[in-house]
């Protein structure tokens, strides 16, 4: 019993971490937070339902996650606004020595220099982790967003 | 049909060639209201879905022609049908699903039921009960069917019409571009998934934007960075005898010399010391017949064919008011694409839709404008690059007549007379 709260506690803490980074537009040390071997996905539940394989945004290395970074900071052009998640509680759906998985929704909000806030998008998280010396690590993050009719466009992550 | 209405006349276009274009025309809800019946249901050919999407019969899906619900959907004998998704009782929507196989599509409201071909074949109790109540014999079932769209298929790619006088297809389009979608769609497809995108703008800020192969090599600035597409690049626009499609397209690997003092130099984009720890996204493995790695195909009005790389899409442009719009993308590969191949597709879609690192941008520079061009309604925007008068194919990328070809196309079918004295 306590080995399992002591989990559910900790990859709580991954999480909470991994939206506040966000949140803080800190996303140089959210990257910290994916394993060297790690997936990101962001997919619209619409695809997931018809079996379709499409994502939004698909990033099957963290060297790829390191781009989309590196592009937001150097390249990319898009709303100015600040994000602000809403975490549901999390839920460890299977646990073992070396991994674990967990789900938890979200709501995502933005807000825009004058304050003005929209519903940005909702969705499900899919976790797995694994543990590091550094702490648990995210080894696949896979966002299903609700919210598939993107608001204007997806440059921050989710 | 196409008397001058009062919102027409509120604006007044200077040039003859389009090359202004009065703000008012982008923020009008009465401009709007003319233009599903003038544009989207007028003389042209409208995308709806591709086969691929609805193999079986019965196969339907259900989309938007401008802001109007649409069915489409492939009849027992293989035929494909589209009919305005709005039960002929009282108006309600008549199929809920987005999508799904079907014998026919029933109004949960009152249950009237339409076969495949839109024609009511069903009334509950149209006699009433012990012949009290129900209809009146001289109800005929006959003039009641859903309201049917004309369907034309090339290669796959299904096109419908309001205008029972619309030119065939093929004319249309014109040769150029039944081409372009004979190079898109030379094989067989299949469905990857969907993308979608509402953006807080008027629809022909969009439309406008497809047609500017001037912004792309300086507001994306991931593709100029990483070469997909520069303005120096080899590459043009075609168009259609009349201007209202166009495609701008890049060549792979032949850059234009280019001075250090050329183009960008007044910017602070185009060279840009950044590499991509993963280039694999940037990779274009060669799979048409020539050597174009970027078309961007917008066939007037309402949808773009894109080839960005390796990732193919085609995007519908679904009207909501003049405020808003919603881009639907359907990325598709080839049936004959192996594991490897449908990867490399998943993975280049990365550069394209609403979160692409190559097109984010424009969802933003659409709104940029909106919200500015709330005011000065006849204030116009400058639509100069590549030169004024006639509209014609275009020999480089910095050029934005394309944008000219669609406005003096739209003000044919709205009946407007670019130039004319106020
Ligand atoms: S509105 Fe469709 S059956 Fe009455
Ligand atoms: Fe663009």
């Amino acid at each position: 019993m306590q080995t399992t709260m002591q989990l559910h506690y900790e990859i709580e803490q991954l999480l909470a971490a991994y939206a506040a980074l966000i949140d803080a537009d800190r996303l140089e040390e959210w990257l910290d937070l994916f394993d060297e071997d790690s997936q990101y996905e962001i997919i619209a539940r619409e695809n997931v339902e018809q079996n379709l394989p499409l994502s939004l945004m698909l990033c099957d290395n963290k060297d790829m996650l390191r781009d989309r970074v590196m592009s937001l900071r150097k390249a990319n052009i898009y709303n100015i606004h600040v994000d602000c998640h809403v975490l549901s509680l999390l839920r460890i759906t299977s646990a073992a020595e070396d991994r674990c998985s967990a789900d938890a929704s979200f709501a995502l909000f933005q807000s825009n220099q004058e304050g003005e806030s929209r519903l940005f998008s909702v969705g499900r998280y899919e976790i797995e982790a694994k543990p590091s010396a550094q702490g648990w690590r995210l080894r696949k993050m896979r966002v299903v967003v609700d919210t598939g009719a993107v608001l204007t466009l997806l440059a921050t992550p989710i | 049909m196409n008397e001058t209405s009062e919102a027409l006349s509120r604006y007044h276009f200077p040039a003859a060639d389009c090359s202004r274009i009065p703000y008012g025309m982008y923020r009008d809800a009465e401009v709007y209201e003319l233009e599903q019946e003038r544009i989207f249901r007028g003389k042209v050919w409208n995308y709806l879905a591709l086969e691929a999407e609805i193999p079986n019969p019965g196969d339907f899906r259900t989309i938007a022609v401008g802001d109007t619900p649409v069915i489409v959907n492939r009849a027992r004998d293989g035929n494909l049908h589209a009919f305005v998704n709005r039960c002929a009782h009282r108006g309600s929507i008549v199929q809920r699903q987005l999508h799904g196989n079907a014998r026919g599509h029933i109004c949960c409201y009152h249950q009237w039921s339409y076969n495949l071909e839109g024609e009511l074949v069903s009334i509950p109790f149209r006699r009433g009960v012990k012949g009290v109540g129900g209809l009146d014999a001289d109800f005929d079932p006959k003039c009641h069917s859903l309201r049917r769209l004309k369907v034309e298929s090339l290669n796959g790619v299904i096109f419908g019409s309001f205008a029972d006088d619309v030119e065939p297809l093929e004319e249309f389009l014109a040769p150029p571009f039944v081409a372009q979608l004979k190079r898109l769609f030379h094989a067989p497809v299949k469905v990857l998934g969907y993308q979608r995108q509402r953006i807080f703008g008027n629809w022909k800020l969009y439309s406008d934007n497809v047609r500017d192969p001037n912004h792309g090599g300086l507001l994306h600035m991931f593709q100029i960075t990483f070469g997909i597409a520069r303005l120096s690049s080899v590459g043009g626009a075609t168009l259609d005898a009349e201007g209202k499609h166009n495609m701008s397209w890049t060549a792979q690997g032949k850059p234009v010399e280019e001075s250090k003092d050329s183009g960008y130099g007044d910017t602070a984009r185009g060279d840009m010391d950044i590499k991509l720890r993963d280039p694999s996204l940037l990779e274009y493995r060669k799979e048409f017949p020539d050597d174009r790695s970027l078309t961007i195909a917008s066939i007037f009005p309402n949808c773009t064919f894109q080839q960005i790389g390796n990732t193919l899409a085609v995007r519908q442009f679904r009207t909501r008011s003049a405020d808003e719009f919603e881009v639907v993308s359907t990325f598709y590969g080839y049936e004959h694409d192996d594991a490897a191949m449908t990867k490399h597709r998943l993975q280049c879609a990365n550069l394209a839709g609403p979160a692409g690192l190559v097109s984010m941008e424009d969802g933003e520079a659409v709104e940029l404008v909106h919200r500015a061009i709330v005011r000065d309604k006849q204030s116009h925007s400058v639509v100069e690059f590549g030169g004024k008068g006639a509209v014609k194919d275009q020999e480089n990328l910095v050029t934005d007549v394309p944008i000219r070809g669609f406005w003096l196309h739209y003000c044919k079918l709205m009946g407007i007379q670019p130039g004319a004295e106020a």
